[in-house]
């Protein structure tokens, strides 16, 4: 039992230290937000059949991500050495860099406020959305090897 | 002591024939007649179809506006490279500041020839070693819809570069090795439409060889690694590998070519990014065959490995 105990202890240790690493859990969150994207944009495009219910469960879980985006917790200063594309403009315009993201979570909070009834409706919302990637990844974002 | 007079003079009558030489070389040469004639009235539709394919607007809006004001063409962009830094300049209407009182042979001249109307050489920061692919008909449309956008007055500040490239004479020799109307890409006759007119966006107004492949010394782009990305000439970052080989896009199908310039995903809902935002907000403005088109031709080009090097990964 005692060793069943450490053994959790020391697994959940390590989780919490895999967690501490901010570029790695800023990594996690973008990537989860593509993949949601991803899943809408098919859905949009016509590639796969559009259900209003799990369309809007997919844009909450969008928000709930969104939210997650602690900018000073993932984006604290020394975190743009290491392996990572962040551009050094953030830590330059904190501000702005703020700014794009509060415009992504006020937009799919929008997205979800006026859920979409059909295709069209949500390849309207991704385009809003994609718009504010390509925005943010405009300035904020260097493209490494 | 005589013999070092002679010497002297040889290499005084040689450096002056050199000098001679090199400045009959490096002169701007401008279109021909013939060339002129082919230019054409213009319509303005058709050329807004060839203003968002040369992405005029990514250089010449006023750095970060939005919207209609991008059709503002004001200029003040700045672009940091190792050779200095370029503005481009006020391309509006206006008579003035603009170009508003350009013929539209000025403007072939320009965008054909990199020779401005007073005659001298524009720098290749503005892409005309793309543009000289340009049919001169297009030209002619560019001219009738950039008519309908509005006149901005204000100067764009002067470029400032570091010696030797604040000569612009100088351009007249790179112009000799770089400055051709011929395609990059050698194309059999059978070749199929979409991959032939994908060639001439790609190589003649969308100019994305100018990002997309490495450069020499001297600044030309290397042929051989056609495509194949480059190290970004602004910042650290790198502009990606876009033929097939290895580390490029050869896993992509046409579609996904064609759905990244039209919405920014890319196949794994990764999203545009850095200089490419603008150009793609610009692809996405055209119409659906010719964003076929590029994607046709991108899986025609030759593949190459990455054409810059590879990252050494910061160690953890």
């Amino acid at each position: 039992m005692r060793k069943l105990v450490i053994a959790i202890s020391m697994l959940s240790l390590a989780v919490s230290a895999a967690f501490a690493d901010p570029i790695l859990d800023r990594q996690g969150l973008m990537k989860e937000r593509g993949k949601l994207v991803g899943g809408l944009s098919k859905i949009a495009k016509g590639e796969a059949d559009f259900d209003a219910a799990a369309v809007l469960t997919q844009l909450q879980a969008l928000q709930v991500n969104a939210e997650k985006f602690d900018v000073d917790a993932l984006f604290p200063a020394g975190s743009d050495k290491g392996d990572t594309t962040a551009s050094p403009k953030i830590w330059e315009d904190m501000a702005g860099f703020k700014s794009t993201e509060d415009k992504y979570l006020a937009d799919v909070k929008a997205a979800v406020a006026a859920a979409p009834a059909d295709a069209g409706a949500l390849k309207a919302q991704i385009g809003i959305l994609g718009a504010d990637c390509g925005t943010c990844h405009q300035t904020y974002r260097v493209k490494k090897g | 002591m005589a013999l070092l007079k002679k010497l002297i003079g040889a290499a005084l009558v040689l450096g002056g024939v050199g000098a001679v030489a090199g400045w009959i070389l490096s002169a701007p040469v401008k279109l021909d007649t013939e060339t002129l004639a082919q230019l054409g009235p213009g319509d303005a539709a058709r050329g807004k179809r060839i203003f968002y394919a040369g992405g005029c607007t990514s250089c010449h809006a006023k750095p970060g506006s939005e919207g209609e004001a991008r059709l503002q063409l004001v200029g003040g962009l700045e672009l940091k490279t190792p050779f200095g830094t370029f503005v481009p300049p006020n391309i509006s209407q206006d008579p003035k500041d603009g170009i508003g009182a350009w013929t539209v042979g000025d403007l072939a001249n320009a965008m054909l020839k990199g020779v401005s109307p007073s005659g001298e050489h524009f720098y290749p920061a503005f892409p005309y070693a793309s543009y000289a692919r340009m049919k001169p008909a297009d030209i002619a449309d560019l001219y009738a819809f950039l008519k309908t956008l509005p006149a901005v007055a204000g100067k764009a500040p002067d470029n400032s570069l570091s010696f030797p490239f604040n000569i612009r004479r100088g351009l007249g020799l790179w112009k000799r090795l770089y400055l051709s109307n011929q395609p990059v890409i050698a194309l059999a006759d059978n070749t199929p439409a979409p991959v032939l007119a994908g060639r001439y966006l790609v190589e003649g107004p969308g100019h994305c060889g100018e990002c997309h492949t490495p450069r020499d010394f001297t600044g030309g782009t290397k042929k051989s690694q056609w495509l194949a990305g480059a190290a970004a000439a602004e910042g650290s970052g790198i502009v990606p590998n876009i033929t097939s080989g290895e580390g490029g896009i050869g896993d992509w199908s046409e579609t996904d070519i064609a759905n990244y310039l039209e919405t920014g995903f890319t196949p794994e809902f990764d999203s545009v990014g850095g200089a490419m935002v603008d150009v793609q907000r610009n692809m996405a403005e055209l119409t659906p065959e010719d964003r076929a088109a590029i994607a046709a031709y991108l899986k025609a080009v030759p593949p190459h490995p990455n054409g810059y090097p590879v990252r050494a990964k910061p160690a953890k």
